[in-house]
Protein backbone atom coordinates (compact mmCIF):
# COMPACT_ATOMS: atom_id res chain seq x y z
CA UNK A 1 0.00 0.00 0.00
CA UNK A 2 0.98 3.26 -0.91
CA UNK A 3 1.66 6.31 1.27
CA UNK A 4 -1.76 8.08 1.16
CA UNK A 5 -1.13 11.66 -0.16
CA UNK A 6 -3.85 14.12 -2.42
CA UNK A 7 -4.79 11.51 -4.93
CA UNK A 8 -6.28 9.55 -2.31
CA UNK A 9 -8.22 11.42 -0.77
CA UNK A 10 -9.64 12.75 -4.29
CA UNK A 11 -10.53 8.96 -5.03
CA UNK A 12 -12.34 8.79 -2.02
CA UNK A 13 -14.10 12.48 -2.24
CA UNK A 14 -14.99 11.48 -6.15
CA UNK A 15 -16.14 7.96 -4.89
CA UNK A 16 -18.28 9.38 -2.28
CA UNK A 17 -19.80 12.08 -4.68
CA UNK A 18 -20.69 9.68 -7.58
CA UNK A 19 -22.36 7.21 -4.40
CA UNK A 20 -24.86 10.46 -3.60
CA UNK A 21 -25.47 10.87 -7.50
CA UNK A 22 -26.26 6.75 -7.39
CA UNK A 23 -28.55 7.44 -4.29
CA UNK A 24 -30.08 10.66 -6.51
CA UNK A 25 -30.74 8.58 -9.39
CA UNK A 26 -32.35 5.60 -7.68
CA UNK A 27 -34.21 6.80 -4.87
CA UNK A 28 -37.60 7.89 -4.81
CA UNK A 29 -38.15 8.88 -1.19
CA UNK A 30 -37.92 12.10 -0.68
CA UNK A 31 -35.71 11.88 3.13
CA UNK A 32 -33.38 9.43 1.08
CA UNK A 33 -32.89 12.16 -1.29
CA UNK A 34 -31.71 14.54 0.87
CA UNK A 35 -29.37 11.76 2.52
CA UNK A 36 -27.58 11.43 -1.12
CA UNK A 37 -27.16 15.38 -1.36
CA UNK A 38 -26.02 15.31 2.05
CA UNK A 39 -23.38 12.53 0.51
CA UNK A 40 -22.37 14.58 -2.47
CA UNK A 41 -22.29 18.14 0.07
CA UNK A 42 -19.57 16.00 2.06
CA UNK A 43 -17.49 14.70 -1.10
CA UNK A 44 -16.80 18.65 -1.44
CA UNK A 45 -15.86 19.55 1.30
CA UNK A 46 -13.19 16.82 2.14
CA UNK A 47 -11.94 18.27 -1.69
CA UNK A 48 -11.56 21.51 -0.09
CA UNK A 49 -9.94 20.18 2.97
CA UNK A 50 -7.60 18.17 0.99
CA UNK A 51 -6.56 20.92 -1.48
CA UNK A 52 -6.27 23.38 1.33
CA UNK A 53 -3.68 21.08 3.40
CA UNK A 54 -1.92 19.69 0.42
CA UNK A 55 -1.50 22.51 -2.44
CA UNK A 56 -2.15 25.58 -0.76
CA UNK A 57 -0.69 25.49 3.13
CA UNK A 58 -0.04 28.95 3.15
CA UNK A 59 -3.77 30.22 3.52
CA UNK A 60 -6.81 28.57 5.15
CA UNK A 61 -9.50 29.77 2.60
CA UNK A 62 -10.54 25.99 1.55
CA UNK A 63 -10.94 25.83 5.41
CA UNK A 64 -13.08 28.54 5.59
CA UNK A 65 -15.35 27.43 2.34
CA UNK A 66 -15.93 24.16 3.88
CA UNK A 67 -17.34 26.19 7.25
CA UNK A 68 -19.76 28.13 4.97
CA UNK A 69 -20.72 25.22 3.46
CA UNK A 70 -21.80 23.52 6.22
CA UNK A 71 -23.79 26.48 7.34
CA UNK A 72 -24.92 26.48 4.73
CA UNK A 73 -25.76 23.19 4.49
CA UNK A 74 -27.22 23.27 7.69
CA UNK A 75 -30.25 25.41 6.63
CA UNK A 76 -30.85 23.76 3.55
CA UNK A 77 -31.14 20.40 5.45
CA UNK A 78 -33.62 22.19 7.59
CA UNK A 79 -35.56 23.87 4.96
CA UNK A 80 -36.06 20.54 3.04
CA UNK A 81 -37.23 18.64 6.15
CA UNK A 82 -39.74 21.36 6.75
CA UNK A 83 -41.01 21.16 3.06
CA UNK A 84 -41.35 17.32 3.78
CA UNK A 85 -42.96 17.49 6.79
CA UNK A 86 -45.36 19.90 4.87
CA UNK A 87 -45.76 17.48 2.01
CA UNK A 88 -46.52 14.47 4.28
CA UNK A 89 -49.49 16.45 5.78
CA UNK A 90 -51.08 17.40 2.19
CA UNK A 91 -50.59 14.24 0.08
CA UNK A 92 -49.94 11.27 3.52
CA UNK A 93 -46.77 10.24 1.17
CA UNK A 94 -43.13 11.85 0.48
CA UNK A 95 -42.36 9.79 -2.69
CA UNK A 96 -41.17 11.86 -5.45
CA UNK A 97 -44.00 10.46 -8.18
CA UNK A 98 -46.71 10.94 -5.89
CA UNK A 99 -45.93 14.76 -6.01
CA UNK A 100 -46.98 15.36 -9.33
CA UNK A 101 -49.41 19.12 -9.13
CA UNK A 102 -46.38 21.07 -10.24
CA UNK A 103 -44.81 18.53 -13.18
CA UNK A 104 -46.35 20.79 -16.07
CA UNK B 1 3.97 -0.13 7.04
CA UNK B 2 3.19 3.02 9.53
CA UNK B 3 0.09 3.55 11.63
CA UNK B 4 -0.83 6.42 10.13
CA UNK B 5 -1.31 4.67 6.84
CA UNK B 6 -3.28 1.59 8.13
CA UNK B 7 -5.61 4.18 10.08
CA UNK B 8 -6.20 5.81 6.65
CA UNK B 9 -7.40 2.96 4.25
CA UNK B 10 -9.46 1.99 7.68
CA UNK B 11 -10.84 5.16 7.85
CA UNK B 12 -11.67 5.40 4.07
CA UNK B 13 -12.98 1.89 3.76
CA UNK B 14 -15.50 3.29 6.71
CA UNK B 15 -16.69 5.88 4.88
CA UNK B 16 -17.59 4.40 1.35
CA UNK B 17 -18.71 1.16 2.83
CA UNK B 18 -21.03 2.77 4.46
CA UNK B 19 -21.80 5.40 1.71
CA UNK B 20 -22.78 2.59 -0.51
CA UNK B 21 -25.01 0.58 2.19
CA UNK B 22 -26.56 4.27 2.74
CA UNK B 23 -27.65 4.64 -0.75
CA UNK B 24 -28.49 0.86 -1.33
CA UNK B 25 -30.10 -0.50 1.50
CA UNK B 26 -34.22 -0.86 1.20
CA UNK B 27 -34.89 0.30 5.03
CA UNK B 28 -34.88 3.72 5.30
CA UNK B 29 -33.87 3.78 9.29
CA UNK B 30 -31.08 1.92 8.61
CA UNK B 31 -30.25 4.49 5.64
CA UNK B 32 -29.75 6.83 8.30
CA UNK B 33 -27.93 5.02 10.57
CA UNK B 34 -25.18 4.18 7.48
CA UNK B 35 -25.31 7.91 6.39
CA UNK B 36 -23.85 8.21 10.42
CA UNK B 37 -21.38 5.97 9.91
CA UNK B 38 -20.11 8.05 6.69
CA UNK B 39 -20.38 11.02 8.37
CA UNK B 40 -17.98 9.91 11.10
CA UNK B 41 -15.76 8.29 8.74
CA UNK B 42 -15.06 11.50 7.03
CA UNK B 43 -14.50 13.43 10.26
CA UNK B 44 -11.99 10.97 11.22
CA UNK B 45 -10.35 11.67 7.89
CA UNK B 46 -10.16 15.11 9.02
CA UNK B 47 -8.61 14.21 12.00
CA UNK B 48 -6.09 12.30 9.85
CA UNK B 49 -5.41 15.38 8.34
CA UNK B 50 -4.75 17.12 11.25
CA UNK B 51 -7.96 19.57 10.18
CA UNK B 52 -9.16 19.72 14.08
CA UNK B 53 -11.47 22.01 14.06
CA UNK B 54 -13.31 21.46 10.93
CA UNK B 55 -13.69 17.95 12.14
CA UNK B 56 -15.18 19.23 15.61
CA UNK B 57 -17.42 21.17 13.04
CA UNK B 58 -18.65 17.68 11.09
CA UNK B 59 -19.17 15.84 14.02
CA UNK B 60 -21.14 18.80 15.86
CA UNK B 61 -23.59 19.65 13.02
CA UNK B 62 -23.53 16.78 10.94
CA UNK B 63 -23.40 13.60 12.86
CA UNK B 64 -25.11 16.02 15.73
CA UNK B 65 -27.56 17.97 13.97
CA UNK B 66 -28.27 16.63 10.66
CA UNK B 67 -28.56 12.88 10.81
CA UNK B 68 -30.85 13.51 13.88
CA UNK B 69 -33.11 16.29 12.34
CA UNK B 70 -33.16 13.45 9.16
CA UNK B 71 -33.97 10.71 11.76
CA UNK B 72 -36.66 12.48 13.71
CA UNK B 73 -38.32 13.19 10.20
CA UNK B 74 -38.30 9.54 9.54
CA UNK B 75 -40.35 9.19 12.46
CA UNK B 76 -42.64 12.16 11.60
CA UNK B 77 -43.60 10.56 7.66
CA UNK B 78 -42.38 6.83 7.99
CA UNK B 79 -44.85 3.42 8.92
CA UNK B 80 -42.28 1.64 12.04
CA UNK B 81 -40.91 -1.73 9.50
CA UNK B 82 -41.94 -0.36 6.76
CA UNK B 83 -39.61 -1.18 3.59
CA UNK B 84 -39.53 0.47 0.76
CA UNK B 85 -40.57 -0.62 -2.59
CA UNK B 86 -37.48 -2.20 -5.02
CA UNK B 87 -36.64 0.09 -8.04
CA UNK B 88 -36.96 -1.24 -11.40
CA UNK B 89 -33.25 -3.22 -11.89
CA UNK B 90 -32.68 -1.72 -15.10
CA UNK B 91 -32.62 1.78 -13.87
CA UNK B 92 -30.88 0.51 -10.99
CA UNK B 93 -27.72 -0.54 -13.38
CA UNK B 94 -28.60 2.57 -15.71
CA UNK B 95 -28.42 4.72 -12.67
CA UNK B 96 -25.01 2.30 -11.75
CA UNK B 97 -23.16 2.72 -15.06
CA UNK B 98 -23.59 6.48 -15.22
CA UNK B 99 -22.11 6.65 -11.78
CA UNK B 100 -19.41 4.53 -12.92
CA UNK B 101 -19.14 6.41 -15.75
CA UNK B 102 -18.39 9.74 -14.20
CA UNK B 103 -16.24 8.39 -11.86
CA UNK B 104 -13.95 6.68 -14.26
CA UNK B 105 -13.90 9.94 -16.16
CA UNK B 106 -13.25 12.38 -13.34
CA UNK B 107 -10.61 9.92 -12.03
CA UNK B 108 -8.69 9.53 -15.45
CA UNK B 109 -8.59 13.51 -15.61
CA UNK B 110 -7.35 13.67 -12.20
CA UNK B 111 -4.87 11.35 -12.74
CA UNK B 112 -3.48 12.56 -15.54
CA UNK B 113 -3.56 16.33 -14.12
CA UNK B 114 0.41 16.99 -12.05
CA UNK B 115 -0.94 19.23 -9.31
CA UNK B 116 2.23 21.62 -8.51
CA UNK B 117 1.83 22.90 -4.67
CA UNK B 118 2.56 26.24 -3.95
CA UNK B 119 4.40 26.12 -0.18
CA UNK B 120 5.77 29.02 1.08
CA UNK B 121 4.96 28.99 4.95
CA UNK B 122 2.51 26.78 6.73
CA UNK B 123 -0.42 28.21 8.35
CA UNK B 124 -1.97 25.71 10.59
CA UNK B 125 -5.49 25.48 11.22
CA UNK B 126 -5.34 26.42 14.81
CA UNK B 127 -9.00 28.00 16.16
CA UNK B 128 -7.03 31.10 17.03
CA UNK B 129 -6.07 31.52 13.13
CA UNK B 130 -9.59 30.61 12.20
CA UNK B 131 -11.30 33.02 14.54
CA UNK B 132 -8.17 35.82 13.48
CA UNK B 133 -9.30 35.78 9.68
CA UNK B 134 -13.00 34.56 10.30
CA UNK B 135 -13.02 38.43 11.81
CA UNK B 136 -10.98 40.39 10.19
CA UNK B 137 -12.01 42.82 7.19
CA UNK B 138 -8.43 43.02 5.88
CA UNK B 139 -7.26 41.62 2.75
CA UNK B 140 -7.38 37.43 3.60
CA UNK B 141 -10.29 38.41 5.83
CA UNK B 142 -13.99 36.67 5.87
CA UNK B 143 -16.12 38.98 7.85
CA UNK B 144 -18.81 39.83 4.99
CA UNK B 145 -19.55 36.13 4.23
CA UNK B 146 -19.46 35.63 7.60
CA UNK B 147 -22.10 37.86 8.19
CA UNK B 148 -24.01 36.79 4.98
CA UNK B 149 -23.94 33.68 6.97
CA UNK B 150 -25.49 34.48 9.62
CA UNK B 151 -27.94 36.68 7.91
CA UNK B 152 -28.86 32.95 5.65
CA UNK B 153 -29.31 30.89 9.31
CA UNK B 154 -31.90 33.50 10.46
CA UNK B 155 -33.93 33.65 7.41
CA UNK B 156 -33.74 29.51 7.41
CA UNK B 157 -34.60 29.70 10.70
CA UNK B 158 -37.74 31.84 9.98
CA UNK B 159 -38.49 29.99 6.63
CA UNK B 160 -38.93 26.49 8.28
CA UNK B 161 -41.74 27.95 11.42
CA UNK B 162 -43.42 29.47 8.53
CA UNK B 163 -43.56 26.29 6.16
CA UNK B 164 -43.67 23.99 8.88
CA UNK B 165 -46.57 25.75 10.90
CA UNK B 166 -50.22 24.81 10.55
CA UNK B 167 -52.47 26.69 8.71
CA UNK B 168 -54.26 28.30 11.44
CA UNK B 169 -57.64 28.39 9.38
CA UNK B 170 -57.89 24.75 9.59
CA UNK B 171 -57.64 24.38 13.47
CA UNK B 172 -59.72 27.26 14.15
CA UNK B 173 -62.32 25.41 11.60
CA UNK B 174 -62.08 21.71 13.00
CA UNK B 175 -62.86 23.37 16.60
CA UNK B 176 -65.87 25.48 15.47
CA UNK B 177 -66.72 21.91 13.68
CA UNK B 178 -66.08 20.19 17.20
CA UNK B 179 -68.10 22.76 19.52
CA UNK B 180 -71.42 23.08 17.14
CA UNK B 181 -71.23 18.82 17.19
CA UNK B 182 -71.05 19.36 21.32
CA UNK B 183 -73.62 21.76 21.64
CA UNK B 184 -75.73 20.25 19.05
CA UNK B 185 -75.43 16.81 21.33
CA UNK B 186 -75.97 19.26 24.38
CA UNK B 187 -79.16 20.75 22.93
CA UNK B 188 -80.37 17.09 21.86
CA UNK B 189 -79.47 15.87 25.73
CA UNK B 190 -81.68 18.59 27.01
CA UNK B 191 -84.39 18.11 24.62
Amino acid sequence: MLQPGLYHILFISTALFFIGVYGFFTRRNLITVLMSVELVLNSVNLNFIAFNKYLWAGRLDGLFFTIFIVAIAAAEAAVAIAIIINLYRSHHSIDVEKAEELKF
Amino acid sequence: MEGSTIIFYLLAALTLVSGILAVSTTQIFRAAIFLLFSLIGIAGLYFWMQFQFIAAVQIVVYVGGITVLIIFSIFLTQQAGEKMPKQKIGRQIFSALAAFCGFALVMVQVYQYTFSSAINEVVSPTVENIGTRMLSVGEEGFALPFEVVSMLLLAALVGCIVIAMRTPNITVAVNEEKEEIFNEEVIDAII
